[in-house]
């Protein structure tokens, strides 16, 4: 085939082996959904974090459950990183790919993700299939990518699989996993352990067939390859777990002693639930699956109400529809936990596919005076930990407390330290003693806006709550001195929460040229973009921060020590060399618009709305760019 | 008894006794020979009658007129938002099975706004009584159509009368899956609407009671009739429903019904010449939500024993 990618169609008879020695690797597998590439992502994943190998692994999810096969938009599967040290983002791009078909691998290249000196090793079965159209097909993709410097290597998935079971379609996955082992020299019994544990719910039969893939994987492999992949690994751990951000968000929620969740389906929230819901079974709790997200609202504040904090978990399109709730549950200083898995918007938008856009909503959402608390987990082991705090502030607070994750996180794995599980982190039962004679539902303390909770079976507290002005009696009030002292209090619990935080950590020296601020899923990449660049010889230096609203003390004293401060965000933000933008009519990215209303300082931004995680090396290029046109003499 | 979560583990058996007094709130603020008085008389007189702790009983409302009643009576109360009293209720359920819950809803709060809660609230069937006090009219926004106000009937909004026919609630309620227990009282006839409370207060399961309530502010004239006219009132009478002697002596007209017959109750709820008041359907085999989703509860040592083996799970 005369294309400029160079087809190895005869693997050489006993090639020479080449080995690359790398301190890091970004490999995917996909295939056509439900061909089980990400099962083989997984697997890959756990038995590289297991060997002492930093992981973050990523889902490459089409939108919908089942697209037509062998389609480009239908790509599905798996990216992983794997590093010596720890790693924190998906990287830059692929450097090699394991493609069932060809059009799965174009609708990877078409969006940009493969490296130009990546490498290919694809299923050939296509390439002399027998139906004319599919043979064509084959020719104008490899067409398409002709120039692209692949190396393209064809592999004779099925055939060879054929040899193990009756159908590939079901099979392939492990024998591509048996590729990658031999590839990158995994530990073959940790892969046969894994394999086994995957599949041996099924039955013993089906874990055998699986390993015997996984064995003439390897074995092919080591037949016809002629290079292997060496990522160094650092051992001498700590004990690890590995999970994705949804599902340590619901450990995280029982951690945190939560026994309550109500929740409406919605991407890429609803994998939460699932988790919950199977973990709430054996661990005493309900999962509601409400007949609408405004309904979820009500329920876990009614549960939260009347019993230990409860919480709702949705997407944006669910936030919207839950504000008035929120409003009512701040009004009422009803302790709620809200999560929040931002997808793309506005509108059903990108529903499984990454953006930080809901930042603003999530804090000034809510029409009238709300003040709640907005926080946002950065990694993976945040999301547990994030819970737990997010349940002890709203319990100790009366207080909304909007946990902001999103797709980037939901599905992200990465081995963390495994969290040494706390009895104090359970909620206590609420206190169902009798109310001392005189105290009121809200007593506030005007040292720190606070008011101790009544809930209902507790003798002699009884009071009717409501979302309308109010006294300290709970009385409906609306003359202008209450609701101006009670909205004083209201506002005062966040002031007093404020004052405990500690201001964020700079990462890189304290004073520079230029400062990037994140939040959310993006301190990885941010954190990688930074050091490559302080390599580089570039002044920059970073924070993140997880407090959003109120927002960490001590920012205007950071932004101080730097000539320029921009945030990194993935949301929409105009450029400012746009020709149709001034000064005056720019749109900034929403923590930069915070950042500026708050701290008076004239904080940049650089944001994107790929749909994807930022890549480091483009905020790397961002970095640069902003550097030389702003800064440099 | 089950427990669900940690939480119903307090309710001790008491030997206090409660008095009109215990439960008496702040003067209510409704306009004068306002429906609402009588149901909250009629409330009242509910929990001495069943004696009901006031800590362990909460009535959730919306926002309306009648959503304030909560505010008049010293149990634990949650005036919510519009339309909205429902999820709240059974979020309060669902954590707290041993609390009395009680719903208090408005025509436009419960037919229209929270239309959907109520459809699905039915199908929970969870212990709860509901009221929907039905002055066919939005009260506290003055005058507005409600989907319960008659064809015909003006308003602010729809000035030359209604253009729709009304949404008949019974129909509604008796059409939903599970539905457990449905009947209508009118506030003018206390005892009628004293019996009803009773009764859906003792059926286990969700007691949706549709409370025909005069507002003499916007709809005296949609009560006439059902006042001055004993005539155009039929009474659904039987063991298992309300049978109160004491009205048979006014209201002559009456249907032996029973409340197990579903078809028959559907029937009985089509708008006719007369008024119907009693329980058309009830059924406590029906399933209910918090039986179902009710379950053990563990202590903190096993919790973390779990959490740990879950963990365990993801190690690396
Ligand atoms: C979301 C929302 N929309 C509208 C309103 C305004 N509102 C308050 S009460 C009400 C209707 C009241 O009618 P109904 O529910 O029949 O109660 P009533 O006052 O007649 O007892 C409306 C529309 C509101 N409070 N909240
Ligand atoms: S407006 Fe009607 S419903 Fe509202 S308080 Fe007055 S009479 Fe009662
Ligand atoms: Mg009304």
């Amino acid at each position: 085939m005369a294309t400029g990618v160079d087809v190895l169609t005869e693997p050489p008879s006993r090639p020479e082996i080449r080995t690359i020695r790398t301190s890091e690797h970004v490999l995917e597998i996909v295939s056509d959904s439900g061909e089980g590439a990400q099962k083989c992502g997984q697997i890959f994943g756990n038995v590289s974090a297991r060997m002492g190998n930093g992981v973050w692994t990523v889902e490459i999810i089409p939108a919908e459950i089942e697209p037509p096969p062998r389609s480009p938009a239908g790509a599905s599967g798996n990216r992983v990183r794997i590093g010596k040290g720890p790693v924190t983002n998906w990287g830059d791009e692929t450097e090699l790919v394991v493609a069932f078909n060809e059009q799965a691998l174009l609708g990877r290249h078409r969006l940009g993700a493969l490296a130009s000196h990546a490498t290919v090793l694809i299923e050939n079965l296509w390439a002399t299939h027998a139906d004319p159209g599919i043979r064509g097909q084959w020719s104008e993709a490899l067409a398409e990518m002709e120039g692209s410097g692949y190396r393209i290597v064809e592999v004779p998935m099925e055939e060879r699989c054929l040899t193990v079971v009756e159908n590939a379609r079901r099979g392939k996955n492990m024998f591509v996993l048996g590729l990658l082992a031999w590839i990158y020299d995994r530990d073959r019994d940790l892969c046969r352990d894994q394999i086994e544990g995957a599949f041996r719910k099924k039955s013993e039969e089906v874990a055998a067939a699986n390993v015997r893939l996984f064995e003439e994987g390897y074995d092919w492999a080591a037949e016809n390859l002629d290079f292997r992949i060496d990522v160094e690994t650092s051992q001498a751990r700590e004990p690890m777990v590995v999970m994705n951000g949804n599902d340590a968000i619901a450990f995280g929620a029982v951690a945190a002693g939560m026994e309550l969740a109500a929740m409406y389906p919605i991407t890429p929230a609803t994998s939460v639930s699932h988790r919950l819901g199977e973990m709430f079974e054996r661990f005493g709790g309900v999962l509601h699956q409400a007949e609408d997200e405004i309904a979820a609202a009500g329920v876990a504040i009614g549960a939260s109400y009347a019993g230990k904090v409860a919480f709702t978990i949705t997407s944006g399109p669910g936030l919207a529809l839950k504000t008035e709730f929120l409003g009512l549950s701040i009004m009422a200083e009803i302790p709620l936990v809200v999560v929040d898995v931002q997808r793309g918007g506005p509108s059903t938008g990108l529903p499984t596919k990454v953006e930080q856009s809901d930042l603003l909503a999530a804090i000034f959402g809510q029409p009238g005076d709300a003040p709640h608390v907005v926080i946002a987990p950065a990694t993976i082991e945040e999301c547990f930990h994030v819970m737990v705090t997010a349940r002890r502030i709203a319990e100790a607070f009366r207080a909304v407390v909007l946990v902001l994750s999103d797709a980037n996180l939901a599905t992200g794995m990465q081995p963390f330290r495994r969290p040494a599980i706390d009895p104090a982190w359970l909620a206590e039962s609420p206190d169902q003693s009798p109310v001392p004679e005189g105290m009121q539902p809200y007593q506030w303390d005007p040292r720190t806006g606070l008011s101790a909770r009544i809930m209902p079976g507790q003798p002699g507290g009884m009071h009717t709550l409501t979302g309308l002005a109010h006294d300290e009696a709970s009385h409906v009030v609306y003359d202008s001195s209450t609701h101006q002292r009670s909205s004083t209090m209201r506002s005062r619990k966040m002031a007093v929460l404020q004052r405990a935080l500690q201001p964020p950590e700079v990462n890189g020296p304290p004073e520079g040229k230029l400062l990037l601020v994140g939040w959310g899923s993006t301190k990885g990449a941010i954190e990688e973009a930074v050091s490559r660049a302080r390599s580089e010889g570039l002044s920059v230096s970073s924070i993140h921060l997880r407090f959003l609203s109120p927002l960490e003390p001590g920012l205007r004293g950071i932004f101080d020590r730097f000539g320029k401060v921009m945030t990194v965000e993935i949301n929409y933000s105009d450029e400012p060399d746009d020709p149709y933008i001034t000064e005056e009519n720019r749109r900034r990215g929403q923590m930069a618009f915070l950042l500026r209303a708050q701290t008076l300082v004239d904080v940049d931004c650089w944001t994107r709305v790929p749909g994807e995680p930022l890549r480091p090396r483009l905020i790397l290029d961002a970095i640069r760019g902003r550097m030389r046109k702003e800064l440099m003499p | 008894m089950n427990e669900l979560c940690s939480l119903a583990v307090y309710g001790a058996g008491d030997d206090r006794s409660f008095a009109l007094g215990d439960y008496e709130g702040p003067l209510p603020r409704w306009c004068p020979g306002c429906g609402d008085h009588s149901v909250l008389a009629a409330v009242q007189r509910l929990l001495v009658a069943e004696q009901l702790a006031p800590e362990r009983t909460v009535f959730v409302s919306g926002i309306g007129c009648s959503s304030r009643l909560p505010h008049y009576v010293r149990t634990y109360g949650f005036h919510g938002i519009h339309g909205r009293a429902l999820p709240v209720a059974t979020g309060i359920k669902l954590h707290r099975p041993d609390l009395s819950v009680f719903v208090v809803m408005g025509d436009g709060d419960c037919t229209s706004i929270g239309a959907g809660h109520w459809l699905h609230a039915t199908r929970y069937n969870m212990d709860m009584v509901a009221l929907l006090l039905d002055n066919n009219i939005y009260g506290l926004t003055k005058n507005q159509t409600s989907p319960t106000t008659p064809q015909g009937y003006p308003s602010n909004t729809q000035p030359r009368g209604s253009y729709l026919p009304a949404l008949n609630p019974l129909e509604a309620t008796l059409g939903m899956t599970n539905a457990s227990f449905v009947a209508q009282t009118a506030e003018w006839i206390p005892a009628h609407l004293f019996a009803t409370l009773q009764a859906a207060h003792r059926h286990r399961g969700f007691s949706f009671v549709r409370v025909l309530q005069r507002c003499p502010k916007y709809t005296a004239p949609l009560f006439e009739e059902g006042m001055r006219k004993p005539d155009v009132i039929e009474l659904l009478v039987h063991d298992d429903g309300v049978t109160v002697p004491a009205l048979a002596g006014v209201y002559k007209h009456s249907i032996h019904h029973d409340p197990l017959d579903l078809d028959g109750a559907r029937r009985l709820a089509e708008e006719g010449d007369r008024i119907r008041l009693g329980v058309f359907f009830r059924d406590e085999s029906r399933s209910r939500y918090e039986d179902i989703r009710r379950l053990r509860s563990f202590t903190a040592e096993e919790k973390i024993d779990l959490l740990e083996g879950e963990l365990e799970r993801h190690a690396v």
